[in-house]
């Protein structure tokens, strides 16, 4: 869906293969396309490869098989030097040996630029991130959240049209973090640059991006705008990785009308909106989202199946409940309601029916 | 809880003000602390802070004129020696006196070659009238001895000299004697000199004091049995020359008084020589001012003698002077010492760099590796490897013979590359390379490669990332390595030795000739403070220039 909407890709990874000894491929068969001005975020478990193809685009690692595309032609045989890349570094990188103003002044100086308009821009990309007082002091003098808007800042003052990001974050405690994400997106946004964002945190991939592309085992899971990754995961890997959620093991008994009937491991059966499964018997694991759960009898709609539910645990949360339920013989069942004046608040050991819209539960891969 | 209420110091919970027991608790850990460096404190202070100051006092210290010929050194003292005359009779009779002394103890041999440093031909000088002491006070004894038959006899003598009163004299003896013999004179004397006699005959009174302490703490032996040195009886000679003195003896009634009666009746019958005819008789050098001057400009207990001579200085009557062309060899030293050093350095930056590169930017295991091909030429003694070049670099060494065979180099013509500074500075090169390595290798590590992507990401070209952002942050590493192999290099000793030739040897080279050979080890000294001192003052530039907090060994 989204790909295809794609027409003059900026970014392309094309069939990407790499590997790194020779004996496991580390990133599979990965494509991607990027149009010019958009916020990209790679998402994933640790090891799932996402810094490695932010080190092929930007050239310290070659890719073993495919083709990487900028602009429209290819980057295999360009030095990184040459590609134009902005890049900001987990650690940072900024220079210790130079003052702020000094490391901002590097990418102009190497590219010839004259003093006064060096100088101009140096301190323009520092007013941009509010740093504009810093210019005259070490790196090791600044505070975290400090050291990261210079490297923002470096990264950017000789405006390229790509930045690439690797867990720019990760450093700052959690009140920094929203904000730095909000300033980066801004800026991104505003400057109109097309990014390239790697992180493991998932509320941070949500929030910020365009697209987010879920990376696991080396291939991209799903690539897709943030609501629909959520609301319409295409595996149960990504069902499982974005968000919480509740899973129910099962074998589809008929699929009719665009919807799929599921005899749970214990006898019930579910509606689902089947996604990953295409004929009778085969096993699936049925995903649905804790906030679309009802068990207010009047809410439910008509000739949809329930199923029998026992509170285990009543969590008061302020803005929301959520409760663990016994399932289908599994403890681990959260729902999540909002904190209504209407809303009433299950005791344990209660005995409840809950149910859903088929459109909600989605049947996957087992 | 409530002492945080009170006003007042903090207590602790026993009552005690926080503070002291905060200190107390303190004092424990200091104690303890300070109990497990205590090994390693006393073997440092031993082996290493003692010596050094050692080093730094001997190349100051000259006690040894003023303690093997004290008498000569306060005679001299009034000599004008500029005037053109010789010292008087009175330094001669001291000379004589002191040297008699010194020669029992064996001690005028050192004091030659200590003087031998400043003026050649003194220590033969002393050597030889050293032997001849004891003749010219033959010449005293045999007359005494034949009008007074009785002071052969060693009982006699004693007999005479001991008394009461003169406890002084005998103080003064034991203090000569503890200087010259660097051991304390301890116990008791068995002798107390008379007080008339010592008034009557004070040289007589000296020279017996002398050889009774001698006899006593020197040979174990008890001074009423032994027969006198020859320089009493040419003392008791020396007294009786005067008429005064003569006509006391006269008058004298105390125990043997008839034996110093008949000796001073037949005063006409004693030689009548001076005491400087005598020396001069002995050794003619003597006669010469020169070496009355040397002693006297030596005198002194301290000197800056080694330290002029180290700078190819030297005293004189004039003031300091520069020595003859032909002696002056440790500002060359020095400057070879200090520019080779600095060669050997820069050679072990160029070739370790691109090692130590290499190796921190290899994977670990790799690495490790080629540490140990690294450290390889530790596993092997530095004799060994020096000689190893001897056998490359000589004329008809491995390094030669290709060159012939290559048709680079004539087979006459052959390239001297030992025996000079090339052959030094090669070797020494290869010898601590090591050393540049290792802290250049343990900085580099220390680098994150992010650096040099970012860098290149900014873009910046291989070279430029590499000079502007790499090289900066190694510089600690190269700081670290080359304070190390330049202040191993400029005390370097045996490979120059070895390899160095005459044109190669560092000062060490020379220092450890007067340690071992000349024995010069005032000088020795006076030369490695110097040396220290250089290498201080460059520490100190260095640290003014680029800061010692800019050196890392990882
Ligand atoms: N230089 C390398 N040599 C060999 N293997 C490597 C190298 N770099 C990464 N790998 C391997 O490649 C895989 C993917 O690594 P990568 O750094 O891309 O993961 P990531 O998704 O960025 O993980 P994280 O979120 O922890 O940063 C990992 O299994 C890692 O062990
Ligand atoms: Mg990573």
């Amino acid at each position: 869906m989204a790909e295809t909407t794609v027409d003059d890709a900026f970014v392309e990874f094309e069939r990407v293969q790499k590997s790194y000894d020779g004996e496991t491929l580390v990133v599979k068969d990965l494509n991607l396309k990027m149009p010019r001005g958009e916020f990209l975020t790679m998402l994933g478990p640790s090891g799932s490869g996402k810094t490695t193809c932010l080190m092929m685009l930007a050239g310290f690692e070659t890719a073993t098989h495919g083709d990487i595309r900028l602009g429209g032609t290819s980057i295999n045989n360009i030095p990184p030097h040459k590609r134009g890349i902005g890049m900001v570094f987990q650690n940072y990188a900024l220079f210790p040996h130079m003052t702020i103003a000094e490391n901002l002044s590097f990418p102009l100086e190497v590219r010839k630029m004259g003093k006064s308009e060096r100088e101009q821009k140096v301190q323009r990309a520092l007013d941009m991130v509010e740093m504009g007082s810093f210019g005259g002091r070490r790196p090791a003098q600044l505070s975290g959240g400090q050291q990261q808007r210079v490297a923002l800042a470096r990264a950017l003052v000789f405006e390229p049209e790509l930045v690439l990001m690797d867990e720019p974050l990760g450093a700052l405690d959690k009140q920094l973090r929203e904000k730095m994400q909000f300033e980066i997106t801004d800026l991104a946004h505003r400057l109109g640059i097309t990014t390239v964002y790697v992180t493991h945190d998932q509320t941070e991939a949500l929030t910020m991006s365009d697209r987010v592309a879920v990376f696991d085992d080396g291939r991209i899971q799903q690539l897709a705008a943030p609501d629909q990754l959520y609301e319409e995961p295409e595996n149960s890997f990504v069902a499982q990785f974005i968000g919480e959620n509740n899973t129910l093991e099962g074998t589809v008994k008929e699929i009719n009308n665009g919807l799929a009937l599921v005899e749970l491991d214990d006898g019930e059966l579910i509606d689902c909106k089947p996604i990953n499964v295409s004929q009778p018997g085969e096993r699936t694991r049925v995903s649905i989202r804790p906030e679309r759960i009802e068990y207010n009898k009047d809410r439910l709609r008509e000739g949809v199946h329930t199923l029998k539910a026992e509170v285990l645990e009543f969590i008061y949360m302020g803005d929301i409940f959520r409760t663990r339920l016994r399932v289908a013989g599994k403890d681990e069942f959260i729902i999540k309601t909002r904190n209504a004046p209407d809303q009433q608040r299950l005791q344990p050991g209660q005995q409840i029916e809950i149910g859903w819209l088929p459109e909600d539960c989605r049947a996957l891969d087992a | 809880m409530t002492d945080t209420t009170q006003s007042g110091p903090m207590l602790a919970a026993d009552g005690t003000p926080l503070k002291r027991s905060l200190a107390r608790a303190l004092r424990m850990q200091k104690i303890r602390a300070l109990m497990l460096i205590a090994p390693l404190l006393l073997f440092v202070l031993l082996t290493f802070i003692f010596p050094i100051l050692d080093m730094l006092f001997r190349s100051v210290e000259n006690q040894i004129v003023s303690s093997t010929m004290p008498r000569t050194v306060a005679a001299l003292q009034d000599w004008d020696s500029e005037s053109g005359e010789g010292p008087g009779e009175e330094v001669y009779q001291s000379i004589y006196f002191d040297l008699f002394v010194a020669a029992e103890a064996k001690e005028h041999t050192k004091l030659g070659t200590r003087l031998n440093y400043e003026q050649t031909g003194v220590s033969s000088l002393f050597r030889t009238s050293g032997r001849r002491l004891d003749d010219i006070g033959e010449e005293f004894q045999d007359v005494i001895e034949d009008v007074a038959p009785a002071l052969k006899d060693g009982a006699t003598w004693y007999e005479i000299m001991n008394g009461t009163g003169g406890e002084a004299v005998a103080e003064a003896a034991k203090e000569r004697f503890g200087r010259l013999t660097d051991e304390r004179a301890r116990g008791d004397l068995g002798y107390v000199p008379s007080a008339d006699i010592a008034q009557m005959l004070p040289h007589t009174t000296d020279a017996y004091a002398d050889f009774a302490t001698f006899t006593t703490f020197e040979d174990g032996d008890s001074v009423a049995e032994e027969d006198p040195w020859e320089a009493v009886y040419a003392a008791l000679a020396l007294d009786l020359r005067d008429p005064d003195t003569r006509a006391a003896v006269a008058a004298y009634s105390g125990p043997g008084a008839e034996h110093l009666q008949a000796v001073a009746a037949a005063q006409e019958q004693l030689p009548d020589f001076t005491f400087k005819d005598a020396l001069v008789d002995a050794d003619k050098d003597w006669g010469n001012t020169e070496t009355l001057r040397t002693i006297q400009m030596y005198a002194p207990n301290y000197t800056s003698g080694y330290f002029l001579n180290s700078v190819d200085l030297m005293k004189s009557p004039d003031g300091v002077q520069a020595r003859p062309e032909n002696q002056q060899i440790y500002i060359t030293l020095f400057t070879r010492t200090l520019i080779m050093s600095l060669v050997i350095t820069g050679s072990c930056i160029l070739l370790g760099y691109p090692v130590a590169w290499i190796l921190a930017n290899l994977p670990m295991r790799t690495a490790n590796m080629l540490m140990i091909l690294v450290l390889l030429p530790f596993w092997t003694s530095l004799l060994v490897r020096t000689s190893a070049w001897k056998v490359m670099l000589q004329q008809q060494g491995v390094i030669n013979d290709v060159l012939v065979w290559l048709g680079l180099v004539a087979d006459d013509s052959r390239l001297v590359m030992i025996n000079n500074q090339f052959g030094t500075i090669v070797a020494m090169t290869h010898i601590l390379l090591p050393f540049m390595i290792l802290p250049m290798y343990s900085v580099m590590q220390t680098i994150p490669p992010s650096y040099l992507r970012a860098a290149k990401s900014l873009g910046a070209t291989n070279w430029t990332a590499f000079w502007r952002v790499y090289f900066p942050q190694s510089v600690p590493g190269i700081g670290a390595g080359s304070i190390l192999v330049f202040i191993l290099a400029i005390g370097y000793y045996i490979t120059p030795e070895i390899v160095g030739g005459t044109k190669g040897v560092f000062i060490s080279n020379r220092i450890a000739y007067h340690i071992s050979s000349s024995l010069n080890w005032g000088l020795a000294a006076a030369l490695g403070t110097i040396l220290l001192v250089v290498v201080l003052i460059l520490y100190w530039a260095y640290d003014k220039i680029v800061g010692i907090d800019n050196v890392k060994l990882g």
